[in-house]
């Protein structure tokens, strides 16, 4: 049926056109047309500037015409475009006056904020045409990929094993063998693989279009090319995805490869976390280039001082100006975007805290824009993780304003284990609340508040966390002084890599032992791309710029570290057969179900006598598996030593219920393939009274 | 090469043969012999792609636009595509959805 309402009215240089609708904002297909809906409040006057595929010239300029603006909204449907070949971009009138906050300049071409999918970097690393004035432009987007029955999972939070993944880097080594190298496609070819690793949630880095080229250097030693950019950190896009992530991105179809990709990895039981960057954009400071918000309305964007220069909470140039209704708005229409386009499971917002700040940057008690997305309707079921802090020094780990949906990245967890793990002092208090979910900065919200890491693309991989002591940055360029200080890490005797045996063997022992801890730790585990395969950045900590081994998933690991690997596998297995280890709420150290034990309760070389001493480094404790999920779970008891000194010694066990008996699951002491088992068939132990646990080793025991 | 689209129906078998480049301008006949073969309610849907040379993204979509023209009842088959036009159908994750084969088996589609 042909509609009859919808027909043009207006009519410039042979477009046809009719005032348009001002929701949604962007490009939307209506009957006939496409409606071109932007927001300004300052600018004076809107042309929208229309380009067929790749042309450096426009094909049309159309100025909206004055009755086509409502309030601070230029909407226009224009009909009859080749919808297949259409590009498009804005120039917008207005005061050029950065004092007061206002950068309007009508030579520059702008692209849509709100732009699905945008052109001029369709395949990574080719280098642009510089004689382009519109480099980064707006494309429109199809939306009938089928997604046949897929939804998102909604596995309940506390059951993920979150995987923190890179496009480019997990597939673009030649010993990938993957058909499509650095690509969405490449992410499908290795689901087998992460399948079997046991992981259920993949958050890959930033895949808003970004651009590779931004700040681009030169290697200080071999003269090579550093990408500025390659983490992609820095978006130019909110609503597009990289089209040079995709092997398809040549075609235009990275809509399709992207959807595609997340329809597969639910197929398989993994849901798919995004990592988003809503605390600045692309463009800058006063030095950056126009890509699209400063030219269209800076002042509304970007957190300003009084005399117009940009704040920098992010250390990167800009801050977005997110607690503004306007901007507040595009974030959530952003977010439910990929909620509802794309199926996305959950969200992790990069520099949370700038999230927090009002226009002026002081911290808000009650912030409207994290108030929305906790309560959004569309957003209901998506996990929201924040990385609670910013570059301006506001650190909000258990402060964040969580309104009883947030979820955070716990630093403090991060920065505990580590220490433990090196053997330090007076650590056995803080370690017993962060293997409880940090009871003591989420009382009120429960374990699946924290997000448990000892690893994440920010510092050093598990390997090299054993194996320096120092950062070793020289190759980003900027002599050494970026990347964090304080790692918390231990070289284990020698700095870097060695032949001594001894030290390879502690840091094998060592590795395994970090993620032992993190995956019987109450919360929710994130471990970092190739940790299970002890993947090195030979001890740099902040590989941002380094598209190359440095960065890229090295495949010939997975055999040559076949047994960190199986040791990963089996602990991944155990911590999802074992409920005990996955509460929702806090662990109240009493019994609550009269099963004789308490739901946790803390033990050392004695059972049920703990040292809690400053000089302890053993800690030990028990799991009752009656106690699973508040007792609505039967499980198995699990008894976990953490000897973290340098001495190993005799552990005397608690007795069990009649009926069972210890079994030994784990012995990061013991040499494989004895070190770990697959979890059910563990054997029986010996002497039911204790064992002896070498030094710096982690034992779990199972009693059945 | 220019494009060439035939059909014919046999016993509830649709089978559209697709030759040359298919791209933005070709794309709309494509479009109508799927429209056309889809009146006639067929139970399977055969693209032959052996003289398809080329395959664009509008290709692609009309592609999708079959699968759901034909309805979730209805298998469709592409049978003997290049290795250049098979890589995009894959690149895209769309064989999942459809039956690939290297040759019109019978046996396989006519049952």
């Amino acid at each position: 049926m042909e509609r009859v309402d919808v027909y043009p009215t207006h009519e410039h240089n042979g477009y046809k056109l009719r005032v348009g609708k001002p929701f949604p904002f962007g490009a939307t297909f209506v009957p006939g047309g496409i409606n071109f809906s932007i927001f300004s409040s300052h600018a004076t006057a809107c042309t929208l500037v229309l380009f067929d595929k790749g042309q450096l010239q426009p094909k049309a300029e159309i100025p909206y015409p004055l009755e086509f603006r409502i309030g601070n909204v230029y909407a226009m449907t224009v009909f009859g475009l080749d919808i297949e070949n259409t590009e498009y971009g804005f120039r917008m009138d207005g005061p050029f006056s950065p004092e007061e906050g206002h950068w309007f300049d009508r030579s520059k071409i702008l692209m849509d904020p709100y732009a699905r999918s945008i052109g001029g970097r369709d395949v990574w690393g080719i280098v642009p045409d510089w004689n382009n004035t519109y480099q980064h432009r707006a494309r429109l987007v199809f939306d009938d990929f089928d997604w046949e029955h897929d939804r998102p999972l909604e596995i309940p939070i506390e059951d993920l094993v979150i995987y923190e993944a890179h496009v480019r880097s997990f597939t673009k080594d030649p010993s990938s063998g993957a058909k499509f190298p650095g690509t969405f496609a490449g992410i499908r070819e290795k689901i087998p693989y992460l399948k079997q690793l046991g992981i259920n949630c993949l958050e890959l880095l930033p895949i808003y279009e970004f651009d590779e080229f931004e700040n681009s250097k030169v290697h200080p030693e071999t003269g090579e090319h550093l990408i500025g950019n390659y983490w992609g950190y820095s978006t130019m896009g909110f609503f597009a995805p990289k089209a040079g992530y995709a092997a398809t991105g040549k075609l235009g179809m990275h809509v399709d490869e992207f959807k595609a990709l997340v329809k597969e990895l639910h197929r398989n039981g993994i849901e798919v976390m995004l990592d988003v960057v809503f605390n600045h954009t692309a463009e800058g400071n006063e030095n950056g280039p126009y890509i699209s918000f400063r030219g269209i309305d800076n002042k509304t964007y970007y957190m300003l001082t009084p005399e117009g220069y940009y704040y920098n909470f992010s250390g990167t140039g800009n801050t977005l100006n997110c607690n503004n209704p306007v901007v507040r708005n595009m974030v959530i229409d952003c977010l439910r975007y990929w909620a509802a386009e794309y199926h996305i499971d959950g969200f992790r917002f990069d520099l949370a805290s700038i999230l927090g700040r009002d226009p002026w940057g002081a911290p808000l008690p009650n912030p409207p824009l994290l108030e929305s997305l906790a309560f959004d309707p569309i957003l209901a079921k998506c996990k929201l993780i924040a990385e609670a802090w910013d570059a301006g020094g506001l650190y909000q780990v258990g402060s964040f304003p969580a309104y009883g949906r947030w979820a955070e990245w716990n630093g403090k967890y991060r920065d505990g284990i580590r220490k433990f793990l090196k053997g330090e002092s007076n650590l056995v208090g803080e370690m017993a609340q962060r293997i409880q979910g940090s009871p003591d900065l989420y009382a009120s919200r429960g374990p699946t508040a924290s997000i448990n890491f000892i690893t994440a693309h920010d510092g050093f991989t598990l390997n090299d966390l054993v194996s320096y002591n120092e950062k070793h940055n020289l190759a980003n360029g900027e002599n050494n002084g970026d990347g964090a200080n304080d790692n918390e890490s231990w070289n284990c005797g020698w700095e870097g890599p060695t032949d001594d045996p001894e030290i390879n063997a502690l840091r094998k022992r060592q590795m395994k032992n970090a993620v032992a801890m993190l995956m019987v730790s109450q919360g929710i585990p994130m471990i970092l791309m190739g940790d299970e395969v002890a993947r090195t950045q030979h001890g740099n900590n902040n590989t941002y710029c380094h598209d190359n081994a440095l960065n890229w998933f090295d495949w010939k690991q997975v055999e040559s570290n076949a047994e960190q690997l199986r040791f990963f596998q089996h602990l991944i297995a155990f911590r999802k057969s074992h409920p005990v280890l996955r509460n929702r709420w806090h662990l109240s150290n009493q019994d609550r179900v009269g099963s004789g034990y308490p739901d946790i309760s803390w033990h050392g070389t004695q059972a049920w006598n703990a040292d809690w001493s400053d000089s302890s480094r053993v800690l030990v404790f028990l799991l009752c598996g009656k106690h699973a999920r508040g007792g609505l779970v039967a499980d198995d008891y699990v008894y976990v030593i953490m000897n973290m000194h340098w001495e190993g010694n005799w552990f005397h066990l608690p007795g069990l219920p009649s009926g069972r008996l210890w079994h030994i699951f784990a012995n990061t002491g013991m040499p494989t393939p004895h070190d770990i088992w697959k979890p059910g068939s563990e054997p029986l132990l010996d002497d039911q009274g204790g064992l002896f646990v070498g030094s710096r080793t982690v034992a779990i025991l199972v009693g059945k | 090469m220019a494009f060439g689209v035939t059909t014919e129906q046999t016993n509830g078998i649709a089978k559209i043969s697709l030759s040359g480049e298919l791209d933005a301008s070709s794309a709309a006949d494509f479009r109508t012999a799927v429209e056309q073969v889809a009146t006639e309610k067929p139970r399977r849907l055969v693209l032959m792609m052996d003289k398809l040379t080329f395959m664009a993204s509008a290709g692609l979509r009309i592609l999708v636009f079959a699968k759901q023209k034909m309805g979730r009842e209805v298998d469709i088959f592409i049978v003997g595509a290049h290795d250049a036009v098979l890589e995009t159908i894959e690149m895209t994750g769309f064989h999942h959805s459809v039956i690939l084969l290297d040759d019109y088996d019978a046996a396989q589609i006519e049952s």
